[in-house]
């Protein structure tokens, strides 16, 4: 009787374990948290739920049975502007955008390259009727700025393009927009989602056009 | 009387005193023989093309595990033989509880042809006819019909008065070229891919006359592939180099499809046009397109059910 009652004492502490071991995963691999879209499942709103560091990512336990993560790529930190210069061993001299824009007064009124007398020669720009600082950060050149005024780093940029883009920010969302690669299955395997500006050029985000330089050479398909 | 009695019996010059019903007797086992070394003469000459074990290989349905096996460690060693590579050969089995499915955003595509290379890459087919599995057509805006469009455009994309259209397998769940096969060489498998035993194929091209889509080639001749760039992860139902004289198509590439992973030219499509995924979740990808966006298919009249759709959006 004895035995009897402690067995199921047992049970019940492993049974109450494997729930909360279970729970925590949910919560570790739902991660993110804050959504705003309430009628998507956590998991299709990379925009906002993503994992921003190594350590979240980390924390994704791959063993575990629930869903693999489907990353968006990070492109990289703030951007560079090559002097033209190189140093003693022959590498290209950059600075960043802080180095000048530390001593310069913001102009909003500036909408292209071509306004400004010095500097950004050459930039081509085709996107829609908007200002420098429309997408830059006049507060900190280190990042760019949303529509209501706060800061955004540049490797998260799909946040500002979503602000505008929204039917592409659906379909991104639902991993429909932003080629995928890695696997369909998430219960095998993670996915990796591009970023916006991998694909766009942001100052000209217009699809490049390109040249076939594959054709298949069959008979049939031979003009006649 | 006696003079033609012994005119009849007189015998042939070389047949010695051999009445003539024992000498029909011999002409007629030789002929027989003549015949059957003729008939048999395909086996003789088997050697030169192909191997014993092969031609009494059986239908992949009826192969027990282990008759794949020797049949899998036979092909990786032809491959090795005739193409220097090393190579895998396994056998992907479907995954239960999945159909597949698949969608292309024409609006999207801007015909760079970039999936037909991955496809010609992933697949070992042919490199000195660059074949494919994928047609990329250049079509004029406002029609549907393939006599309009054209596959051998060279120029750069997009044109603005065209717009561009990938046709590979569509993977029919009512596919008519299954249902020409006269020896059942090809099949539906329950994931929904259409895969060819390439081996039991007989290259009677029926399937090739019956698809409506063009999605099947023949293997004029045996393909030819540098070592180097033969891709050693194969399946015997997908992309290992098919013999000539064989049929062969798009199989959603089921060795890495049924590994969960992505088709190879959904990969290497540089605008992002193709969506995957399983028809049987309704949390996937491919199912919010189909609810989301204004899908069709092709020739739809045709009541193939196809399961690759287009979307414009």
């Amino acid at each position: 009787m004895a035995d009897g009652s402690s067995g199921k004492w047992l049970a019940g502490t492993v049974a109450a374990a494997i729930i909360l071991l279970g729970a925590g995963i949910w919560l570790v691999t739902a991660g993110g948290g804050a959504t705003t879209a309430g009628t998507l499942p956590d998991d299709l709103v990379p925009i906002i739920g993503q994992p921003e560091t190594e350590a979240d990512r980390e924390a994704l336990d791959p063993e575990a049975e629930e869903l693999w993560a489907r990353f968006v790529s990070r492109p990289d930190g703030p951007p560079r502007i090559s002097t033209g210069l190189t140093d003693e061993l022959g590498r290209e001299v950059s600075v960043s955008c802080a180095s000048c824009h530390a001593n310069m007064d913001p102009n909003p009124r500036i909408r292209s390259a071509d306004d400004l007398a010095d500097f950004h020669h050459g930039l081509a720009y085709d996107h829609g009727n908007m200002s420098c600082l429309s997408c830059h950060n006049a507060d900190n050149y280190n990042t760019l700025r949303l529509a209501d005024g706060s800061a955004v780093d540049y490797p998260d940029v799909q946040h500002m393009c979503s602000q505008c883009h929204a039917p592409e920010a659906r379909d991104f969302a639902r991993g429909v927009h932003g080629g995928m690669t890695g696997y369909w299955d998430r219960t095998r395997g993670p996915q990796t989602q591009k970023s916006c500006i991998d694909c766009h050029d942001p100052h000209k985000p217009a699809f490049p056009r390109m040249t076939p330089d594959f054709k298949p050479r069959d008979r049939f398909l031979e003009p006649h | 009387m006696s003079d033609e009695k012994q005119d009849r019996t007189v015998s042939l010059p070389v047949l010695g005193d051999m009445d003539r019903r024992t000498a029909m007797k011999g002409v007629g086992a030789a002929l027989g023989l003549g015949a059957f070394a003729a008939a048999a003469s395909p086996l003789t000459r088997l050697g030169e093309q192909t191997s014993v074990a092969e031609f009494m290989q059986r239908h992949y349905k009826e192969l027990t595990d282990e008759d794949k096996q020797t049949i899998f460690a036979r092909l990786e060693t032809e491959t090795k033989q005739q193409y220097g590579a090393d190579v895998t050969i396994r056998d992907h089995q479907p995954i239960p509880g999945v159909r597949y499915g698949y969608a292309i955003n024409l609006s999207l595509c801007n015909g760079n042809g970039k999936c037909m290379e991955a496809c010609h890459r992933e697949n070992n087919h042919d490199r000195a006819t660059n074949e494919s599995y994928i047609r990329v057509f250049e079509m004029p805006k406002g029609t549907f019909d393939f006599e309009h469009g054209s596959t051998t455009f060279d120029h750069d994309v997009p044109q603005d008065d065209k717009y561009y259209m990938p046709v590979q397998c569509l993977q029919c769940d009512n596919p008519p070229c299954v249902d020409v096969c006269p020896v059942e060489a090809t099949w539906q498998e329950e994931d929904g891919i259409v895969v060819v035993d390439y081996n039991w194929c007989i290259g009677c091209r029926y399937c090739q006359a019956a698809c409506p889509y063009h999605a099947r080639r023949f293997n004029w001749q045996k393909p030819e592939i540098p070592a180097d760039e033969v891709n050693p992860d194969q399946s015997y139902l997908a992309n290992r180099i098919r013999p000539q004289g064989a049929v062969e198509k798009c199989h959603f590439c089921l060795h890495r499809t049924r590994e969960g992973r992505q088709p190879a030219c959904l990969e290497a499509c540089p605008t992002g046009a193709r969506i995957f995924g399983n028809l049987l979740d309704p949390d996937s990808e491919i199912r919010w397109v189909l609810a989301n966006k204004r899908c069709f298919v092709l020739k739809e009249d045709l009541g193939t059910k196809p399961t690759l759709f287009y979307f414009f959006d």
